[in-house]
Formats: structure tokens, sequence, C-alpha cells
């Protein structure tokens, strides 16, 4: 039971992701556009994220071997891109459908803690 | 809901389809673009002989959520038709692969991002055209919707 990185850090990682989507979720309900601390929030994702890939790059530096490592690559490119991507097209959309944006952002960073360990796995 | 009554509306400008909605729109197509295209890349070069009709179909359609992503950030009038497409095609692929794949499972040892409706993405395949082609033709048929 090969973990690609400390438990914690994915659990940490998943935490924030799922708490950004349901405050993003509130804030349709209410009808928000994103606050500032939800982006805020985003950008830890970002760290988190950026925290995990280097500690997994270090362990397959140190000999790991991801059964399938050009899905392993693909999944950590996509981990990167999403906070990122999803930020910058939020802050185009000052209405609730802001909030949408990040909302769709954090369930899928969560669901890609997942995958990212059942590729380095091979489960 | 309190916008301005007193538009001219002359000519009708092309509605935006890149707002609101659409800008959500953009965002999860432009994912499953990524996913399903990040994913027929790595199968159709690694294992392609071992299901190569559910890898051409995961290509197919990666390319068509790819076009589909342009075409809604454009918004000229050329781009919602050919997004109206887009989803057809999409809406008509999920139902058509889904069937087939629990019709003769035997032809897909893998999975597409259409197999089984989409279950293995949350049959977010299945339900995604079904509000994109909503989102396109009520733009095209309520005229001077403001927009929430």
């Amino acid at each position: 039971m090969v973990c690609a990185v400390p438990e914690f850090l994915r659990i940490a990682t998943a935490v924030v992701a799922l708490l950004l989507a349901a405050w993003a979720i509130y804030l349709v309900i209410r009808s928000r556009p994103p606050r500032p601390a939800l982006f805020a929030g985003v950008a830890v994702l970002e760290l988190l994220a950026v925290a995990l890939v280097i500690t997994a790059l270090v362990r397959l530096a140190d000999g790991h071997k991801a059964p399938d490592p050009a899905t392993f690559i693909g999944y950590v490119a996509a981990f990167l891109v999403v906070p990122p991507a999803g930020f910058a097209l939020a802050r185009m959309e000052p209405t609730k459908w802001g909030s949408a944006i990040i909302a769709v952002l954090g369930i899928v960073e969560a669901i890609l803690v997942v995958r990212l360990q059942q590729v380095w796995t091979g489960v | 809901m309190m916008d301005v009554q007193q538009q001219p509306a002359p000519a009708p400008a092309p509605r935006r389809i890149n707002a609101g909605i659409g800008r959500v729109l953009i965002w999860v197509y432009g994912l499953f673009a990524l996913s399903a295209g990040a994913r027929a890349a790595v199968q159709i070069a690694t294992k392609f002989h071992v299901a190569p009709l559910a890898y051409t179909l995961s290509a197919l359609a990666a390319l068509i959520y790819l076009v589909a992503t342009v075409c809604l950030a454009r918004s000229t009038p050329a781009s919602r038709r050919l997004a109206i497409i887009c989803c057809s095609i999409e809406l008509v692929g999920v139902i058509a692969v889904g069937a087939a794949s629990i019709i003769w499972p035997a032809s897909f040892p893998d999975a597409t991002v259409w197999s089984d409706f989409g279950q293995g993405y949350g049959y977010v395949p299945l339900i995604l055209p079904m509000i994109g082609l909503w989102w396109l033709l009520r733009r095209s048929a309520a005229p001077a919707t403001p927009s929430e």
C-alpha cells in the first residue's frame, strides 16, 4: 500500500476542495457572486495541489513506479491547471454563475485527488 | 429584472451565449474536452489495439467537446449554430453509445466517456448536451431577455 503523498495532505486537499464547493453552492442558492474569501480559498487549494504534486514527483524520483506513467502525468497536469483556470473564468463572471464555476472547480478537484491516488497505485 | 426597459433593439444584435450560465457551460465543456482528450490521447498512443472502437469514440467525443467549448466562448451567430450541432451530435452520441455499450458489451472492453450513458462521469455527459441545447435554443427563441 504505497501512498503518493502523506495521507493528511490528500485529505486536507479534498476537504478544502469540498468545503469550497459547498460554500460556492450556498452562494449560488443565495444568488450571490463569489466573494473575495472564496477566491482566496481557491488560491489555498492550488497551493495544496502544488505541495501534493511536488511530494509525488519526489517519490517518483526516489524510484516509485506508477503503473501507468502517461496517465499519471495527465492527471497531475489537470490537477494543477483546474484551480487557476476556474479562478480566471469565475473572475470574468461576477454573478451567481461565477459561484457555480467555483462549485464545479471544487468538486472536480476533489475527484482528481481520489483519481490521482488510484492511478498512482494502479487500482 | 430591474434592467432598463427602453432598449432600442433595432437590429437584433446577436445575444451573448458566453455569459451567465453560458460561462459555466464553457467551464464544464472545457473540462470535458481536457479530460476526454487527454484520456483518448493516452489510450490511442499506448494501447489502441485493445479497444479501437471505444478509443476512437473517445477521441471523437473529445473533439466535439473542444469545438463546443470554442463555439460557446466565441459567441457569434455562426458559432452558436455550430454549438447547437455539437450539442445535438453529443446527445445522439451519448444515447447511441450508451445503448450500444449495454447491448454489445464485447465491443467496448474499455470505457469511453459515453459508455453506459456517461455513468463513469456521473451522467454529466448525458445531462450536459440537454442543458446546452436548452441554453442555445432559449437564447434564439426569447428576444430581449435580460440575462440574470
